[in-house]
């Protein structure tokens, strides 16, 4: 591992601390990526899916599929891939998820845990169990001032800021993306004013699902595709959404870029161990410390 | 039909309805006596996980089914009490001091995580025990000097003033044992005045308080008793697994117990029971249709000369041997659980019981599930 190495050469510098900041970035990134789709379908429905990951390893199975056993141009299997999921995002919310909107939300959460069980399987049975790596146009590196910047991670950050401002600016211009916001504040009041409520969870699921895609497939360069690729990523992701605030957008991605330095620092400063562990112990202060998160609000029922 | 009529308030929280239901009951117990006498040594031991993770269940039945407590990091509890004893009979400490001591800690931990909680609600709940138990399971793999880490730690058989319990009969009675005093604790405990105000928190907190239920009191109480149980479990999980390793209380296993719960029926002690026997005996079902479903079809097709058949069984047969089948299965009964029976095996239990006390007037809507239009959590 490239921090053990620079460890090695002795303390703390600034290359170093560069380094581990862009990688950090780009893992946060992802992170946030994740979280954002938490979020977008938690904002919308109130349902929290623990199938995200799941839907981000989907994805890059699917772009495996596209682009090395059909032989296709990346771009185009990531184009694929992408709509692909979102049909089934969409698909999911129409057929299963819709159902248990209002339910206890520890069922919502069980019931997304069984999807995502039954998605590992459908993929393990699918495409088999061993580990694949999808090639990649950002192959390079570039040395600047002894930091040694991956084109591969320099892809995650800029499709990150590219897909926020994007969605930015569907959610803040496009009418869909307005008629989203008021969905998710007041759902009754939105069907009284004609939004098609039951299409816009749709299109939320399916937003949500083509992000977690391409998360999915900006990721797979760097942890490789398996059948539980989903899953460490979807729980950091999550504690990242819960950092940040579950239901805040900015939060979600402050809380992503937040966990993927925390991981990074602490596995190149504090002993074997902390690397996995550290950001959960931050979580956990900052849970005791705030409960409702850093841009959260914890509102109380008035009777 | 059997009417109940009811004239005290005693009569409510009566530890069996009526002279019948104690009989049921009672018969139970025999047959649970008799069994090992009955069946080969492998379904013995097969039967006692289905006590074990009986206790796991009741153990979370009293936090997410009767306080409404999210955790999604129960496996972390039971390493805990698992380790804890393991380590105590390393060091001599005798069978019922470890398993006293195993349950103590793992009730603090309990305490200690249960704490924080008392702010938190939801998702927020579920992520915070999610985290605790990957920072646990994290000590277990470097805590090498506690709990050997990655080499493993073996558990000797137990041995309990003297007398051995070595054969798969005998752990059998242990485990029987101690899933009956458990169920009888935490069946009392239900009906005094914790387990009401566990109940009246679970349903509404806001109404809960104004009733004048220590929020945190309570919640506290749930943690700590919820954590104990697990403990006892964790302590007869080692000796049942004899071989500890980190990578067994992972969040995979969390989400089984919680799954437990889910598909036995949230909210009653028989649903614990009626989870623990699904999951515990599942996976042995699996193995044996593994083999047996493409036998019998080879034979379906072969006395009927219809090749079809054969080559179904072959397809079904080679589909159960895929790696990970097991967990897709799993999901799929929890998904069809939440989405068609809310109320498990034990909800689906009480209307098959009501379609025959009330035979020919059985309605189908006394069970409707009320309607309910997007009811907020995040003001709760």
């Amino acid at each position: 591992m490239w921090h053990d190495r620079l460890k090695s050469d002795g303390g703390w510098k600034l290359a170093t601390f560069l380094q581990l900041t862009l990688n950090g970035l780009a893992v946060g990134c992802i992170y946030g990526l994740v979280a954002l789709g938490f979020v977008l379908i938690y904002k919308a429905t109130e349902l929290v899916n623990f199938a995200q990951g799941d839907l981000l390893m989907l994805g890059a199975f699917v772009a495996y599929m596209a682009v090395v056993l059909w032989g296709l141009d990346y771009w185009v299997g990531f184009l694929i891939a992408v709509v692909a999921i979102a049909a089934f995002g969409a698909l999911l919310d129409m057929t299963i998820l819709r159902r248990v909107i209002g339910q206890p939300q520890f069922a919502v959460v069980m019931l997304t845990i069984g999807l995502g069980a039954m998605f590992r399987t459908f993929a393990s049975v699918t495409w088999g169990s061993e580990i694949y790596t999808l090639p990649t146009p950002f192959s390079g590196v570039t040395k600047i001032a002894g930091v040694t910047v991956s084109h591969q991670y320099l892809s995650i950050i800029a499709s990150t800021l590219v897909l926020c401002g994007v969605l930015y600016v569907f959610f803040k211009y496009s009418r869909i993306g307005i008629a989203m916001q008021a969905t998710s504040q007041n759902q009754l009041a939105a069907y009284y004013v004609g939004i098609p409520v039951k299409l816009i969870f749709s299109l939320v699921w399916a937003i949500s699902a083509a992000v977690a895609t391409a998360a999915g497939i900006l990721l797979a360069p760097v942890t490789l595709i398996d059948i539980n690729m989903g899953l460490s990523v979807a729980i950091k992701a999550f504690a990242a959404a819960v950092l940040g605030g579950f239901g805040s957008i900015p939060g979600a991605l402050v809380g992503g870029i937040t966990i993927g330095l925390i991981e990074l620092y602490a596995g190149a400063s504090l002993p074997e161990g902390f690397k996995d562990t550290a950001p959960y112990i931050v979580l956990l202060v900052m849970l005791a410390v705030r409960p409702q998160g850093l841009f959260g609000t914890l509102g109380r029922k008035k009777v | 039909m059997r009417f109940l009529f009811k004239t005290a308030y005693e009569q409510d929280i009566r530890l069996f309805p009526d002279r019948v239901a104690a009989m049921w009951y009672g018969l139970l117990g025999v047959a649970v006596l008799l069994l090992p006498a009955l069946l080969s040594g492998y379904y013995v031991g097969e039967i006692t996980w289905v006590f074990i993770y009986g206790i796991c269940g009741v153990s979370l039945m009293v936090l997410v089914g009767y306080t409404g407590l999210l955790s999604l990091g129960h496996a972390a509890f039971l390493g805990i009490g698992a380790y804890a004893h393991a380590y105590f009979l390393q060091h001599g400490v005798p069978w019922v001091v470890s398993v006293a001591l195993a349950t103590l800690i793992t009730t603090a931990c309990g305490i200690v995580v249960g704490l924080p909680a008392l702010r938190m609600t939801g998702i927020y709940l579920a992520i915070a025990t999610l985290a605790f138990s990957v920072i646990i399971q994290e000590v277990f793999t470097r805590w090498e000097s506690v709990t050997k880490g990655f080499a493993g730690m073996a558990v000797e058989k137990p041995v309990i003033f003297g007398v051995q319990f070595n054969d798969n009969a005998s752990f059998y009675y242990l485990c029987a044992a101690i899933l009956a005093l458990t169920l009888g604790a935490t069946r009392n405990l239900l009906r005094s005045p914790t387990g009401r105000a566990w109940i009246a928190i679970r349903d509404s907190e806001i109404a809960a308080q104004s009733m004048g239920v220590n929020l945190s009191v309570y919640k506290t109480i749930a943690f700590a008793y919820s954590a104990a149980l697990m403990g006892l479990a964790g302590a007869l999980f080692a000796h049942k697994i004899a071989y500890l390793a980190p990578d067994i209380f992972t969040i995979l296993l969390s989400i089984q117990l919680l799954l437990l719960v889910i598909v036995g029926g949230l909210g009653s002690l028989h649903g614990a029971v009626f989870g623990a026997i699904f999951v515990a005996l599942l996976p042995p079902i699996i193995a044996i249709l593994r083999d047996s479903i493409p036998a019998t079809l080879a034979d379906v097709a072969s006395a009927t000369g219809i090749g079809l058949i054969r080559a179904v069984g072959k397809v079904i047969g080679d589909f159960l041997k895929k790696p990970g089948v097991e967990a897709g299965i799993f999901g799929l009964i929890l998904v069809l659980v939440i989405l068609l029976e809310p109320l498990g095996m034990y909800g689906r239990w009480i209307k098959i019981r009501l379609f025959f006390s009330t035979f020919p007037m059985y309605k189908r809507h006394t069970f409707k599930r009320q309607k309910s239009y997007m009811r907020s959590e995040r003001l709760r």
